[in-house]
């Protein structure tokens, strides 16, 4: 297995190279960078003193090679806009995008799996319907929508909650609950197919047909093989998680790192956006890689290498 | 050159992976469309805005551009202060709520439209490369397929939209390049097992040219997947278009966006709900009736793609 995590990590590094090679073609490719590396009232002084600092007088794929081992060090540039090194910056602010994601993935699990189940099992009854009508609502609507509209009713007119910031659990609700549920719109219809397979299988019918009581064929036999699934199902939806936090942030001005890459791009701080969009990609291929992991780890038909 | 049964008209028959298939005509398909109620109703919805889009400036009470600061965050015309001049109220500028929505929906649906043809374009013209040469071609085009897929979408566009700036026709082609890879497996697919089919060979023996033959007999059958694939891709086109613009970094004033709407009205939520409610509202509602009319159509075009219901 330990060569199977090896063979996944060495893996890594040609997608981080293609993602430096796009941020850099990106950066480059729209006039002088140093235009994007500083505010508008720069003086000719700092523009030249920037372009020797990074070389921009070279030739490109030396200014490639430089860029490149510029982020192996860590180097992303400086904020123009903070006045700091821009990684850590980014760095500074993964916690609290952490919370943020964890809570909701939280949420969405604990909303989606128990709807998902009840929705297969009690198949085409109005449970069954309601359930999946709530799911696609939810798939339609925009999260920022219901965000928005969610602080209205909670937090103006019944002031359960703050309207924004980050603190206590009372901060982290609102947002959390945002999210996970955009999430569990999508999970629950993933799960309730998933588990309409699982109940039409052969060793589902011989275990009705051995007279077992219908509570113990599903939440013994079908559970335990739906559950499988669940930890793709959960893996498949980070992608979603990423882009659903950079605007959650944003509506409840939560302080990650969503908000910070919002405002950097806003404010054209070109040296934020990249280390931001560094580590996102890295945190996305980590987790990608571990969810494979755990997968092959729960599902003892597959082997490592196959 | 061999004579291959043409793509016929609509009720006569079609081979298709060697299983005979009727293609249902128009008055059978609205019949089948009545049948299911979200489908109907998804139709509807999406004939609807399709309507409001086209005829805007007939729709539309006021110029959605309009500033009146007099008139500012007026509420509805059925609460207390509203008035029948302004249906829906006014936003924060003292803009007409309601042409703003109806303009809104143009952009939506230039967006939605635009984006899936880009996207269905690029995977066309990819898969087809992918297919036909095989090996180095369609190994480089498909390992980059799958670093798309690796990379969070919203996170592509908005590094884009970063370097160059907001706009409506760079929206449509940025949303459109995260979508390629579907309809890129569609086609290849469609490609690789035209091409191992027994008539090809035949026919290339004789001399005729691959291209021609492969592309009439690959085009019908994809077409119904495309369909398929597009229901979706302008729902969440649509969704993307509308949380660029929230952001900022989608469509600009004077341009009406219903996310760019919500943004404007998300400060004055505690006094003036409806600034922001309605434009989420239209999106809602609209992104519904295109996830019905695209479930539909995949159970009618598709029903092996069709999920257990």
């Amino acid at each position: 297995m330990g060569k199977y995590i090896f063979r996944m990590a060495l893996q890594i590094v040609p997608v981080l190279f293609l993602i430096s090679l796009i941020v850099f073609v990106l950066v480059h490719i729209t006039g002088d960078p140093v235009n994007l590396m500083l505010p508008e009232t720069a003086t000719e002084a700092d523009r030249e003193a920037l372009r020797a600092a990074w070389g921009l007088d070279r030739p490109l794929y030396e200014q490639y090679a430089t860029f490149l081992g510029n982020v192996v060090q860590g180097n992303f540039g400086t904020s123009f806009h903070y006045g700091e090194e821009a990684l850590p910056l980014v760095l500074e602010r993964l916690p609290a995008s952490f919370e943020l994601a964890a809570a909701s993935m939280l949420i969405a699990v604990v909303l989606a799996v128990p709807l998902g189940i009840i929705s297969a099992v009690k198949r085409n009854t109005v449970l069954d319907l309601l359930i999946s009508g709530l799911a696609v609502i939810g798939k339609a609507m925009p999260n920022f929508w219901m965000g928005i509209m969610l602080i209205l009713i909670f937090s103006v007119q019944l002031g359960y909650f703050p309207v924004s910031g980050r603190g206590g659990l009372e901060h982290l609700a609102l947002p959390a609950f945002t999210l996970g549920v955009g999430l569990a719109a999508q999970m629950t219809r993933l799960i309730r197919s998933n588990m309409l397979e699982i109940l039409n299988q052969d060793y589902i019918r011989t275990a009705r047909s051995k007279g077992l009581v219908e509570a113990i064929v599903v939440g013994k036999h079908a559970l335990r093989n739906g559950m499988i699934p669940v930890v793709t199902i959960m893996g498949l939806q980070f992608t979603s998680l990423i882009g659903g936090t950079l605007v959650t942030e944003t509506v409840f001005a939560w302080p990650g790192l969503g908000q910070l890459l919002v405002t950097a791009i806003n404010t054209r701080d070109m040296a934020i956006v990249q280390a931001a969009v560094f580590i996102i990609a890295i945190t996305v291929i980590i987790t990608n890689l571990i969810t494979d992991l755990i997968y092959r780890l729960l599902d003892p038909r597959i082997k490592y290498n196959s | 050159m061999s004579r291959e049964l043409e793509p016929a008209a609509a009720g006569d028959m079609l081979l298709k992976d060697g299983i005979a298939a009727r293609r249902p005509g128009y008055r059978q398909l609205l019949r089948q469309l009545w049948k299911s109620k979200t489908g109907t109703v998804g139709a509807i919805i999406v004939l609807a805005t399709v309507i409001v889009a086209v005829f805007a400036p007939l729709i539309a009470t006021h110029d959605p551009a309009a500033l009146d600061p007099l008139l500012r965050l007026k509420p509805p015309s059925w609460m207390d202060g509203g008035s029948d001049a302004h249906l829906l109220g006014t936003d924060n500028l003292g803009r007409d709520i309601f042409s703003r929505l109806v303009y809104g929906a143009r952009v939506s649906l230039i967006v939605g439209i635009g984006a899936v043809a880009v996207s269905g374009l690029m995977g066309a013209v990819l898969g087809l490369l992918a297919g036909y040469y095989d090996r180095w071609i369609s190994m480089i085009i498909m390992r980059t397929a799958d670093a798309f897929l690796a990379i969070p979408s919203i996170l592509l566009m908005l590094v884009v939209l970063a370097v160059v700036g907001p706009g409506l026709t760079t929206l449509i082609f940025v949303i459109g390049l995260t979508n390629w890879v579907s309809y890129a497996r569609v086609v290849r697919g469609e490609v690789l097992s035209v091409k191992e089919r027994d008539f090809v060979k035949a026919a290339r023996s004789v001399g005729a040219r691959s291209g021609r033959i492969m592309l009439r007999h690959i085009l019908p059958n994809v077409v119904s997947s495309f369909i398929v694939l597009s229901g979706l891709n302008v729902a969440t086109t649509i969704l993307m278009e509308a949380s660029l613009s929230f952001l900022g970094l989608g469509i600009k004033p004077p341009d009406v966006s219903w996310g760019g709407m919500l943004s404007d009205g998300r400060q004055y939520i505690a006094t003036s709900w409806w600034v922001a409610a309605l434009p989420g509202a239209a999106i809602t509602v609209t992104v519904l009736g295109v996830i019905f009319l695209g479930d539909w159509l995949r159970d009618v075009l598709d029903p092996r793609m069709k999920t257990k219901d």
